[in-house]
C-alpha cells in the first residue's frame, strides 16, 4: 500500500503520483538486477531528469520547479524506496547544485543553472579526501590563482557519480587559513587534467559509482569560483545541512521498502500452523518498525518545514539524519530477521536493503558527527 | 499541420472489470479509468510528428467518454498535446463501434484535421475497427497498424505490420493512421507538463454541438446488441508435472498438447 502523505498543495500530489508511476515502471523493476551487476543506469536518471525531478527545489526562472523541501524530499523518499542508488543520486545531484543556486552571482546562475537543473546533466559533490573525512576542514586539494583563473591539484575521495557526472562542485584550499582557507569551484567534466579512480567495490548501493576524482593541473577560469574566496567551508556546510535531509529521506524510503516486504511476508509465511505475523514476537517487531518509520518521516518533514519557513534548521536536520538512518539500519536488520533464511539470500530484496542502510549512517557526516553537531548546538545556544 | 489524436479512457486492466446488469454496458464507475495503453503510443507519435514538423503543427486530443474521462485527457495534455476536445453526452452511452465512429467523425469534421492518429485497439472493447470506420466515414485514406510513420509535405508513408513482416503504404493527407506499440516509446509527462496541462484549453462538445443525430448513437442507435453475458469461468487448478528425471520430457509433452511448442 502506498504511504499516506500529507502534502501542502495539489501540485505536490501530482508530483508524488508522477514519481510513483516512474518509480514503479522504470526504477524498481531494475534495482535487483543492476545492483548485483553493479551497473550505473545513467538512462534512468535521464528519465527522471526529463520529467523534471533533477531540479525540484530550485527557482522556476532557472528551470527548477520551485517545490518546497517538504515535497521534494518525499519525492526522494519514494525513489529511494524503489532503488536507493536513484534516490540518493537525485539527492546528491540536488546537493551539488546548491552552491551555484544560493552563493553563485547572477551571471553564474544564468549561465550554469538552467543546464544543471534541466535534467540532462548530472552533478557530483567533492568534499571528502583520502585523509580528511569527518574533519573536512583539513582538506588539502589546492587551487592556486594563475593568469586570471585557478590551477587545481589534489585528490578527492568517495565522490558519488565520480567519473560519470557532468560537473563537479569542488571544495579546494585557497589559503592555509584552516576552514577559512577553503573555496568552492564549479568544474565541468572534460576539463583537462581531471581523471578518476576505479569505482570503489562497495558493500551495497553498487549501482551508484563512488570514485576518487584527481586533479592534475586542472585549469578553470576565474568565474568558476562560487561565492567569495574563503567562503567554501561555510558553503559546504550549508549544502550538507540540506543534503542530510536528503539522506534522511532516503533512509525512510529504504526502511519503508524493507518494512513493506517484511509485513507482506509475515502475513503469508506459516509456521506452527499460523501466520508468523500472528506470533507476538514477530508482531511486536513489525509494530516497532512501523512506529520508527513514522517517527523518522515526521522528524525529517519537521526539519524540512523549518527550512521552508526560512528558519534555522541545521540542528533539526542533523537529528533527522541521525534518527532516520539509525532507524533504517534497525528496520532493515529486523526485516531480514522476519524473512528468516530467505532474508539472507539475494532472491528476496531485504538483504539488499540491509546492505544499503549501512552507508546512510556514514555519508554526509557519520552519525557520530551528527551527534557532535547536535550536542555542540545544545551547549552553545 | 493539424494532428488530432483519439484517446480513449478504459478501465485499468489491472483491476477487475465488470458489466452492468441493467443495460449490459461496461461498468465504468467500478474501475479506475486510465488512458488506453496504445493511445499513449498514438499521443507520442503525434508529438513526434509535431516536433519533426517544426512550429506550425498542433496536436489536439479527441476523447469520447463520460465526465471522468477528463483525467485521461489531462494525461495526454501533460505529455505535450496542445488542446483537447471532449465529446460527452448522456445520449452517447452504450454506443457500439459503428455509432462511435459516426459520432467521432462528426466531431472530427468540426475540429478539422490533416492527420488523425489512433491506437490500433482498445483494451476494453478491443474491436480494433475504429480507424477503418473513421477513414470510411471521413472519406480519407486509412493507414492502419503502423509501426513507422513519416510525413513530408502532404504525403504520408507508413510501415504497416502484417503477419509476414510489413507493407509500405503511402497516401496523401488528410489521412487516418492507427499505430501499434512497436512504433515508439511513449514519454512520461514532466512535472511542468502536468502543471501546464491544467491551463490548456479543453472544449466540451455535446451531441447537439457536434451535429450528431441523437437517435443514431447510444444504446438506442446501436446496430448491435449485447444479448447476454456470463462471468468468465474461474481458472482451473494448474497441472503439476512431477519429474523423476523425466520432468523436462513431460513438460514438453504437455506444452505440445497445448500447441505451445
Ligand atoms: C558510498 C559513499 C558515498 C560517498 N559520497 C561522497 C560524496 O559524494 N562526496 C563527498 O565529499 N564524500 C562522500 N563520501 C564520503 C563520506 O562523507 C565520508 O566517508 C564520511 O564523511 C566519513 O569520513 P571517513 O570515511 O574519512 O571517516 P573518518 O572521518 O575517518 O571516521 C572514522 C570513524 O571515526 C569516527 N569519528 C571521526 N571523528 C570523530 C569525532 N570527532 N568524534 C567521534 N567519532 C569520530 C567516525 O564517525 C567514524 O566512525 C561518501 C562515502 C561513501 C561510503
Ligand atoms: C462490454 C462491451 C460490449 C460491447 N459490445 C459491442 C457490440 O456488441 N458491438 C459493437 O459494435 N460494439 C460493442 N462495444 C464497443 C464499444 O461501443 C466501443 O467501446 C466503441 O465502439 C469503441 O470501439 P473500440 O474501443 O473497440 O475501438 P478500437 O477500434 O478497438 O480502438 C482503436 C482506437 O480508437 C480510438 N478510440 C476508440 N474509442 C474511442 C473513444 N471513445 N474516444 C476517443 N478515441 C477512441 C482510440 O485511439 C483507440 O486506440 C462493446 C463495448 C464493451 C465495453
Amino acid at each position: 500500500m502506498p504511504v499516506e502523505r500529507v502534502l501542502p498543495s495539489s501540485e505536490g500530489h501530482d508530483l508524488i503520483e508522477l514519481t510513483r508511476e516512474i518509480a514503479a515502471k522504470e526504477v524498481a523493476p531494475r534495482a535487483a538486477v543492476e545492483e548485483s551487476a553493479g551497473r550505473f543506469p545513467r538512462e534512468v536518471l535521464r528519465t527522471l531528469g526529463a520529467s523534471g525531478l533533477l531540479g525540484l527545489p530550485y527557482p522556476e526562472e532557472y528551470g527548477g520547479a520551485a517545490q518546497p523541501q517538504e515535497v521534494y524530499l518525499q519525492v526522494v523518499e519514494e525513489l529511494a524506496a524503489a532503488w536507493l542508488a536513484m534516490g540518493l543520486g537525485v539527492s546528491v545531484h540536488t546537493l551539488s547544485c546548491f552552491p551555484v543556486a544560493f552563493y553563485g552571482d547572477a551571471g553564474q546562475r544564468e549561465r550554469l543553472l538552467p543546464g544543471m537543473l534541466g535534467g540532462d546533466l548530472l552533478g557530483a559533490y567533492c568534499l571528502s579526501e583520502p585523509q580528511s573525512g569527518s574533519d573536512a576542514a583539513a582538506l588539502t586539494t589546492r587551487a592556486v590563482r594563475d593568469s586570471g583563473g585557478f590551477v587545481v591539484n589534489g585528490v578527492k575521495a568517495w565522490t558519488t557519480h565520480g567519473g560519470v557526472a557532468d560537473f563537479y562542485t569542488v571544495m579546494t584550499r585557497t589559503s592555509d587559513d584552516g576552514a577559512r582557507g577553503i573555496s568552492c569551484l564549479h568544474v565541468p567534466a572534460g576539463t583537462g587534467g581531471l581523471s578518476f579512480g576505479a569505482p570503489e567495490r562497495k558493500m551495497g548501493m553498487r549501482s551508484s559509482p563512488t570514485a576518487q576524482v584527481r586533479f592534475d593541473d586542472v585549469r578553470v577560469p576565474a568565474d568558476a569560483l562560487v561565492g567569495a574566496e574563503g567562503e567554501g567551508f561555510k558553503i559546504a556546510m550549508a549544502a550538507l545541512d540540506g543534503g542530510r535531509l536528503g539522506i534522511a529521506a532516503c533512509a525512510v524510503g529504504v526502511a519503508q521498502a524493507a518494512y513493506d516486504a517484511a509485513l507482506a511476508y509475515a502475513k503469508e509465511r506459516r509456521q506452527f500452523g499460523s501466520r508468523i505475523a500472528d506470533f507476538q514476537g514477530v508482531g511486536f517487531m513489525l509494530a516497532d518498525m512501523a512506529t520508527t518509520i513514522a517517527a523518522a518521516r515526521a522528524l525529517y518533514l519537521d526539519a524540512a518545514r523549518l527550512r521552508d519557513a526560512g528558519r534555522p534548521y541545521g540542528t533539526r536536520a542533523a537529528m533527522a539524519k541521525l534518527f532516520a538512518t539509525d532507524a533504517c539500519m534497525r528496520v532493515t536488520t529486523d526485516a531480514v530477521q522476519i524473512f528468516g533464511g530467505y532474508g539472507y539470500v539475494e532472491d528476496f530484496p531485504v538483504e539488499r536493503y540491509m546492505r544499503e542502510a549501512k552507508v546512510l549512517q556514514i555519508v554526509e557526516g557519520t552519525n557520530q558527527i551528527q551527534r557532535l553537531v547536535i550536542s555542540r548546538a545544545l551547549a552553545r545556544d | 499541420m493539424n494532428i488530432v489524436v483519439c484517446v480513449k479512457q478504459v478501465p485499468d486492466t489491472a483491476t477487475e472489470r465488470k458489466l452492468r446488469s441493467d443495460d449490459k454496458t461496461l461498468d465504468r464507475d467500478a474501475a479506475d479509468g486510465v488512458i488506453n495503453e496504445l493511445d499513449e503510443y498514438a499521443v507520442e507519435e503525434a508529438l513526434k510528428l509535431k516536433e519533426a514538423h517544426g512550429g506550425e503543427a498542433a496536436v489536439t486530443v479527441l476523447t469520447m467518454g463520460p465526465a471522468k474521462a477528463t483525467e485521461t485527457i489531462r494525461k495526454a495534455l501533460a505529455m505535450g498535446a496542445d488542446k483537447a476536445v471532449h465529446l460527452t453526452d448522456d445520449a452517447l452511452h452504450g454506443s457500439d463501434a459503428l455509432s462511435t465512429s459516426y459520432a467521432m467523425a462528426q466531431a472530427l469534421g468540426r475540429i478539422g484535421f490533416d492527420l488523425v492518429v489512433l491506437g490500433s485497439e482498445s483494451t476494453d472493447a478491443r474491436t480494433g475497427v475504429l480507424a477503418a470506420m473513421l477513414a470510411e466515414r471521413l472519406g480519407v485514406a486509412q493507414l492502419t497498424q503502423a509501426k513507422k510513420v513519416e510525413v513530408s509535405g502532404t504525403s504520408i508513408a507508413v510501415e504497416r505490420v502484417t503477419e509476414y513482416g510489413y507493407d509500405k503504404v503511402e497516401a496523401t493527407l488528410p489521412a487516418v493512421v492507427s499505430v501499434v506499440e512497436k512504433i515508439n516509446e511513449p514519454r512520461y509527462p514532466s512535472f511542468k507538463g502536468i502543471m501546464a496541462a491544467k491551463k490548456k484549453p479543453v472544449e466540451t462538445l455535446s451531441v447537439a454541438d457536434a451535429g450528431i443525430a441523437a437517435d443514431q448513437v447510444g444504446l438506442a442507435g446501436a446496430w448491435s446488441e449485447v444479448a447476454e453475458f456470463a462471468a468468465a469461468p474461474p481458472r482451473g487448478a494448474g497441472t503439476i508435472v512431477k519429474g523423476d528425471g523425466d520432468g523436462g520430457t513431460k513438460t514438453a509433452d504437455f506444452l505440445v498438447t497445448k500447441k505451445f511448442i
